[in-house]
């Protein structure tokens, strides 16, 4: 058994089921050794897509997404992707191949210090240089990756170790690292402090954000609320834990957030963040929430607490043993009339819109979508003015809400949602991109034909860089630079090309229809919505 | 606020790069950094000499902490510890000015290790800044080369230990 066997071995006794990736002659061993295996392989069409897509993967199933890319140009090439699924605590372990071990520091071709370069966007990296270390290092990878505060790990493997014979190949059924203990269990003191600290509360709120989804706390976290009747807001990461029509649940907080949710922060006298880094897209004057209130922070991070803003009370563990924990308590405490104020909020507080009849209404569409979308069905946006409209007017009821929040990387949606697909191919994925973000990742529609995975996408085209082009109009007074997308592909022709399907709206009457054509089979469908290139989110 | 860390690492290649990668990449000073082995071959201890606000320095710890080659982090002041640093320093001398070097030397608990015909090497193990009084005092004497390790620091030993 040589060193790329045992990667091979490792990975199935990790129950993987899929690797993302792209060969080159440093990673050749790997991608020879897995043809053995049941692990499937999907050969993405940039490497930085691979990533995404283990990430789309790892988000649904909550398993560790693993890609596997050549050395040099392959390696640098999924940076962005791993510093995606940092900024958002996505667990991945991405396997590079490199150099021969006697080349390496002589930068001989497509070399590339791999290890050095991703340093501030892992949780950690090994370079291995000896075969025998493999097993240890695989099962350390996916302990780090998987485990506290979730995040990408890189194994970068020299090409001399993966032809290295193993003597000895067992797999270890534990680890201990003296360097690695993360606490997940809340401390019962500060539990019992914010018990006590919501017995006085009046106006209560819980302010959810990606590590509820990360740590498996939704159901424990809405029984909570629903137990005390406290209404929940969200950020963007944390859209999903609840259903938007919850009755406790008023929308996301934030610069591109629900009035309502914001004047609820505000107006709140006891605030628990949870999962959350109270970074500056969603509470952009850290010092406000923590003016007449009391601020809880919970995170399985003990270094975001007190990062951004510093709390009354911290509390270290992650949402579902902490909510567990909180549901043991006795808390009486009775809020009814903040419930109230907060439903007249959200009634009267609905941001208006005046959409043009001759375009598609991208709030209205996106409503309508999620409507007529399965239950369980994901949804998958990706970055720019498309991002704001997801977040503002998808409705989730029992599915999954997917976007890059902390990294804010354009083209995520589609490789994320082929990732997403074969998680669980027995759920609707649909991406929603706008024009500019599609054509960042288009390239995949034949990673879609090639490996048939049936994931739908919508592209709401208006011809420009959309998030851009309302930043110049407020910033710069309408001094357009560099957003226009002339040159832009004919997307029906395209699609032909691809062999995928092609359905084209231009105004909302025609919605409902195109939707339910649209959504009919599990098959590939693009969908352009034309809209009106003057539109804002704000 | 200076405080400092005593940060006990594995003895690994590649960790100073990432504790000092740390502090560059969340904008934090380094004032002094200074790294050697342990009585236990597999562990290395960096002593950082760091200063910041409030927030910064419990960041700082924290951000250490994370760092998955970090074993144990000490943060202290430099009130509760006990601090040196050596230093070498290469003059050069001639007749008229021996004598004063020589006294300096003396009154300062410094020593000459080495010497030639017209250079010597000083010596000077001491607290960060006395060693800077005596780079000072021999501003007016001409300074060839300067060597200093950085701060080593330890707590005091107090009866809880």
């Amino acid at each position: 058994m040589i060193g790329a066997d045992a990667i091979v071995k490792c990975l199935e006794e990790e129950g993987v089921e899929y690797v993302f990736g792209y060969p080159g002659v440093a990673i050749c061993p790997f991608y020879n050794s897995i043809l053995d295996s049941s692990i499937k392989t999907i050969l993405i069409r940039t490497e930085q897509n691979a990533a995404h897509a283990a990430s789309g993967l790892a988000r649904v199933s909550g398993k560790i997404g693993v890609c596997a890319v050549t050395s040099g140009p392959g390696a640098t090439n999924v940076i962005t992707g791993i510093a995606t699924a940092f900024a958002d605590s996505i667990p991945l372990v991405c396997i590079t191949g490199q150099v021969n071990s006697e080349l390496i520091g002589s930068d001989v071709f497509q070399e590339a210090d791999i290890t050095g370069a991703v340093e501030s966007f892992v949780k950690y990296s090994y370079l291995v240089r000896n075969v025998q270390d493999i097993p240890r290092i695989i099962k350390e990878a996916f302990h780090i990756a998987g485990t506290g505060r979730k995040g990408p790990v890189l194994i970068d493997v020299p090409i001399d170790v993966q032809n290295a014979e193993i003597k000895k190949f067992s797999y270890p059924e534990s680890i201990s690292m003296r360097t690695y203990k993360p606490t997940v269990k809340g401390n019962m003191v500060q539990i019992k402090k914010v018990a006590a600290e919501l017995e006085k509360a009046k106006r209560p709120l819980i302010c959810v954000g990606g590590g509820v989804l990360l740590a498996d706390g939704e159901k424990d976290l809405i029984r909570f609320a629903e137990k005390h009747q406290i209404p929940v807001v969200s950020t963007m990461m944390g859209i999903g834990v609840m259903p938007t029509r919850h009755p406790l649940y008023f929308g996301m907080v934030g610069n591109n957030g629900k009035p309502y949710a914001n004047r609820a922060m505000n107006e709140s006298d006891l605030l628990i963040m949870v999962g959350a880094r109270v970074a500056d897209r969603a509470v952009n004057q850290p010092d406000l929430i923590t003016e007449n209130k009391v601020l809880i922070h919970i995170d399985v991070d003990p270094a975001e607490i007190g990062k951004n803003v510093g709390p009354a009370i911290p509390l270290v563990g992650d949402a579902k043993h902490i909510f567990e924990d909180l549901l043991e308590q006795e808390i009486i405490g009775e809020h009814g009339k903040w419930l109230e104020v907060l439903d007249d909020y959200r009634t009267c507080m609905v941001p208006r819109r005046n959409p043009d009849p001759a375009y598609v209404d991208p709030a209205a569409f996106i409503t309508l979508l999620s409507e007529k979308m399965q239950d369980n069905g994901i949804y998958v946006a990706d970055v720019g003015q498309n991002q704001i409209w997801s977040c503002g007017y998808h409705i989730v009821k029992e599915g999954k809400f997917l976007t890059s929040g902390g990294m804010g990387t354009m083209g995520y949606s589609i490789p994320a949602a082929m990732g997403a697909k074969l998680a669980d191919r027995s759920r609707q994925v649909i991406a929603v991109c706008g024009d500019g973000s599609f054509q960042m990742s288009m390239m995949e529609l034949a990673t879609i034909c090639q490996h048939d995975i049936p994931v739908k996408i919508i592209v709401l085209k208006n011809n420009y860089l959309g998030m851009v082009r309302e930043y110049q109009h407020y910033t710069y007074k309408d001094n357009y630079s560099v957003v226009d997308l002339s040159g832009s592909p004919d997307l029906e022709k395209l699609s032909s090309a691809y062999g995928i399907k092609f359905l084209r709206l231009e105004t909302m009457e025609r919605a409902e229809e195109m939707i339910d054509q649209f959504l009919e089979n599990d098959e590939s469908v693009l969908m352009e919505c034309v809209i009106n290139p003057m539109d804002l989110v704000k | 606020m200076k405080k400092i860390y005593s940060v006990l690492v594995e003895n690994r290649s590649g960790v100073l790069c990432k504790v000092a990668g740390l502090f560059s990449r969340r904008c934090f000073n380094i004032d002094s950094l200074a790294v050697g082995e342990t009585d236990d071959p597999a562990v290395s201890c960096m002593t950082i000499v760091s200063s910041g606000d409030k927030r910064t320095i419990e960041q700082i710890e924290k951000q250490l902490n994370k760092k998955l080659d970090v074993i144990k982090v000490k943060t202290f002041d430099e009130s509760v510890s006990i601090s040196r640093e050596l230093l070498l320093m290469k003059v050069k001398y001639n007749k008229s000015n021996r004598r004063d070097i020589m006294e300096i030397c003396e009154i300062m608990n410094a020593h000459i290790v080495d010497m030639s015909k017209n250079m010597m090497l000083i010596q000077m193990c001491d607290i960060p800044e006395r060693v800077q009084l005596l780079i000072g005092m021999f501003k007016t004497v001409s300074i060839v080369e300067v060597a200093r390790t950085g701060t080593l620091a330890l707590q005091k030993c107090n009866e809880t230990d």
